[in-house]
């Protein structure tokens, strides 16, 4: 149960290799959670340091929306109820190669849009019985205005944003809620090797913001918080003045 | 479907709720417990969310409200739903009052049990189960049994936050009073040493104490207080012209509804403060007061807890054992020096504690304290005060409580699982559930 001053018991991190689900759920344990569940493809697991918090690991694959339903069993069984969901998972890939590869661009929407719609509404279904926790969203700037530089990812998590708007507002007054974070660039493996964006953050920085929200029953988290403004002009730029810039 | 809060309006959660007015009611509504369980609920005066039930079932017993005396013994038979309000309005003008009232009279007999409240008079007269003689508990197969001091089964009741059934009816030993007026002396002590020493030496005398600490003074004065001590009046000390089993609470003001977030801020906190301990006598004997305003001074206001605005308050109620006062020291020290302002803090010395495995109560000291919830640093800091209690071989109320941790909670009830093992043996499906069993792993 997420307590009085905003701490939690247990996390299920959907993406569980993911750096910045990664740092949420590392510091929700510094704060007191007890029970952290990484859920990702199998592969070689990530051995995080989480203080005294019990970590478990489950098979989850975002592209396979048949698969979703068991993974929220397995975890309700490891955890009972779960007070925190976080959907981390997603592919950035390559916009030039995408737009080579039109079957491989089709994909990464499947994980980057239907697999969090899947994801998503199991989650919605679990924390409406419930009556309580959150489920928190990784979306990000790139859907809040799709640029030229990144479409295809862009259109996945603006057609995110959007579902996780309405998600929100199907779970108004059920005591479960959504948190929508939209991060600019994050420093990090997914990022490695671009050139850094301007206000440019950390995923520590995200984890803050992000705990902070939960405290604070946010619906929406921008990091760094003065994205939200820059992007409020962002938005009326013209398009002819959009389309050309750089990334 | 409803969103329910304890009375720090803290951590809000949805559940249906049963209002049950006789057991038939009661039993008929477990019969159908769904699968989230069913927690047992009062009037709400529990700080945090002991009361409340996410997704599940919340059984509001306020409606269970009959009761009786029997004037030859002075034992009240009350359903559990059943006020303490209720009674000391039905019982002071016959020449009787509750054998143990906490600092809102705004409760249930049933948690009344269920938390086993304790009042200015712990000292004198421990906590409220040690003054109920039998009680009615439906349990979760719907059952009624009566149970009484003997049966393991009432100790893990008494105490265990309605997590082992419904306590529907309670047979209780109330208290003969001459009047219905308090004889209080008031007097200010300039730190907490000499508050402590005071209390040890002469709280014997009265049958009911309290200190209220001024957290504002540091350095030196950390600590001072205004303390106030009382019993219940002769009828000769009450002054002519005054009905002397008269009850009539003054009508109660009402925290305006527009009351802003924080209207109790660290201003006008402060301030409040700092005119409560200059408008205490240095030292005042004899003063003639009713029980509401020696009792009950924030009954007074009603729904002062909107006061802290939409992010609500928590309560921090620790005791430490006798023996401890050092760590009473250091966590006054701490708190005074980090600048925790709070609108009433409570110092009281505890007598002898019950059998219950989770009754709070124990001999020492136990401060209370609120704070606004949004109090940067406010986690840490109080998990820093678990800290030094357990330490210490003293625990938290888990009336008050709405953020310890289930860590902490097995450290300072030693007996979690002798109470864990009755409990299952009383609810071996897991029926009586609630958000604080679920925070505490209880
Ligand atoms: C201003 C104020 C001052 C206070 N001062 C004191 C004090 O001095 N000393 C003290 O000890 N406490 C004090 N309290 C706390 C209060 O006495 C307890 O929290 C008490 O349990 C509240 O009773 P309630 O009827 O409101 O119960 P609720 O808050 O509704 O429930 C409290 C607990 O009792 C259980 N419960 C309630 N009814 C039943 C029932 N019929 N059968 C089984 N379980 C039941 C609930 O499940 C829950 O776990 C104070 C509270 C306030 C608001
Ligand atoms: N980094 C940024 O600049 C940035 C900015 C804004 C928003 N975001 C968003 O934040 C989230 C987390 O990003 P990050 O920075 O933590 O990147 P990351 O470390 O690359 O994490 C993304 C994770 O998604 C997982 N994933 C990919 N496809 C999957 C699938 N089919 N099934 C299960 N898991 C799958 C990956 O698993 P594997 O380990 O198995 O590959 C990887 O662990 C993403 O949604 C991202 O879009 C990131």
């Amino acid at each position: 149960m997420k307590n009085a001053l905003g701490s939690v018991d247990t996390v299920l991190l959907l993406g569980g290799r993911s750096e910045i689900g990664l740092a949420i759920a590392g510091r929700l344990a510094r704060e007191g959670a007890r029970k952290i569940i990484l859920a990702s493809r199998p592969g070689p697991s990530p051995a995080p340091a989480f203080g005294g918090a019990e970590v478990h690991h489950l098979d989850f694959d975002a592209a396979d929306p048949a698969g979703h339903g068991a993974v929220f069993d397995a975890a309700v069984k490891l955890a009972g109820d779960l007070d925190v969901v976080i959907a981390a998972f997603g592919v950035l890939g390559d916009q030039a190669a995408y737009e080579e590869d039109p079957q491989a661009a089709a994909e990464s929407v499947g994980v980057n849009l239907a697999g969090h719609v899947s994801a998503g509404l199991h989650a919605a279904r679990l924390l409406r019985e419930q009556g309580h926790g959150t489920l928190v969203v990784l979306s990000s700037v790139a859907g809040v205005r799709v640029r030229r530089a990144n479409f295809v990812y862009g259109a996945a998590k603006a057609g995110l944003d959007g579902f996780a708007q309405g998600l929100g507002d199907a779970l108004h007054g059920s005591g479960a809620r959504v948190m929508i974070v939209r991060p600019g660039f994050v420093r990090g493996r997914m990022t490695a090797g671009l050139p850094a964006a301007p206000m440019a953050t950390t995923p520590d920085a995200v984890a803050r913001a992000v705990a902070a929200g939960l405290r604070a029953d946010a619906g929406v988290v921008w990091v760094p918080s003065k994205l939200r403004p820059v992007f409020a002009v962002m938005r009326l730029l013209p398009r002819a003045i959009w389309r050309r810039l750089p990334r | 479907m409803t969103f329910l809060t304890g009375w720090g309006r803290t951590a809000p959660t949805r559940a249906t709720v049963a209002r049950p007015r006789t057991v038939a009611d009661l039993a008929a509504v477990l019969a159908r417990a769904p699968g989230r369980g069913v927690a047992v609920r009062g009037l709400g005066r529990s700080y945090g969310d002991a009361a409340q039930n996410a997704g599940g079932l919340v059984l509001d017993c306020t409606h269970l409200r009959s009761w009786t005396l029997d004037e030859a013994t002075g034992l009240v038979t009350a359903a559990g739903g059943v006020s303490l309000h209720d009674l000391m309005t039905g019982l002071l003008p016959r020449g009787w009052f509750v054998p143990v009232s906490p600092g809102t009279r705004h409760v249930t007999v049933g948690g009344a049990i269920a938390a086993d409240v304790h009042g200015k008079n712990h000292h004198a007269d421990s906590s409220f189960a040690a003054h109920v003689r039998s009680l009615t508990l439906v349990t979760a197969d719907g059952r009624a049994v009566t149970l009484t001091p003997r049966d393991p089964l009432f100790w893990a009741t008494a105490g265990g936050m309605g997590l082992t059934g419904v306590i529907a009816e309670a047979t209780f030993a109330c208290v003969p009073v001459e009047s219905s007026w308090m004889r209080v002396d008031v007097e200010r002590t300039g730190d907490l040493d000499e508050t402590l020493a005071v209390m040890t030496a002469t709280d014997d005398r009265y049958r009911y104490t309290v200190a209220w600490i001024d957290l504002l003074a540091t350095g030196r004065h950390t600590g001072r207080s205004v303390l106030t001590r009382g019993d219940h009046a002769r009828r000769a000390d009450v002054p002519a012209g005054r009905d002397p089993l008269a009850f009539a609470p003054a009508a109660r003001l009402k925290a305006p509804p527009w009351a802003p977030g924080g209207l109790l801020n660290p201003v006008t906190v402060r301030a409040f403060n700092e005119a409560w301990y200059r408008r205490a006598p240095q030292a005042r004997r004899g003063l003639i007061q009713g029980v509401a305003p020696f009792f009950h001074p924030l009954d007074g206001v009603q729904g002062w807890n909107r006061m802290y605005g939409s992010r609500g308050f928590v309560q921090y109620q620790f005791v430490v054992p006798s023996g401890g006062e050092a760590t009473l020291r250091r966590i006054v020290a701490r708190l005074s020096s980090e600048g925790v302002v709070s609108f009433l803090t409570v110092l009281k010395r505890f007598g002898p504690g019950t059998p219950g495995p989770l009754s709070f109560p124990m001999p020492g000291w136990t401060l209370a304290l609120d704070i606004p919830a949004g109090r940067p640093g406010l986690a840490a800091l109080l998990r820093l005060c678990d800290r030094w209690v357990a330490d210490a071989g003293g625990r938290v109320y888990l009336a008050k409580d709405s953020r310890l941790s289930a860590a902490a909670l097995a450290e300072m009830y030693p007996r979690l699982d002798e109470w864990r093992a009755l409990r299952e043996q009383a609810d071996p499906t897991g029926v009586f559930r609630s958000d604080l069993a679920r925070r505490l792993d209880l």
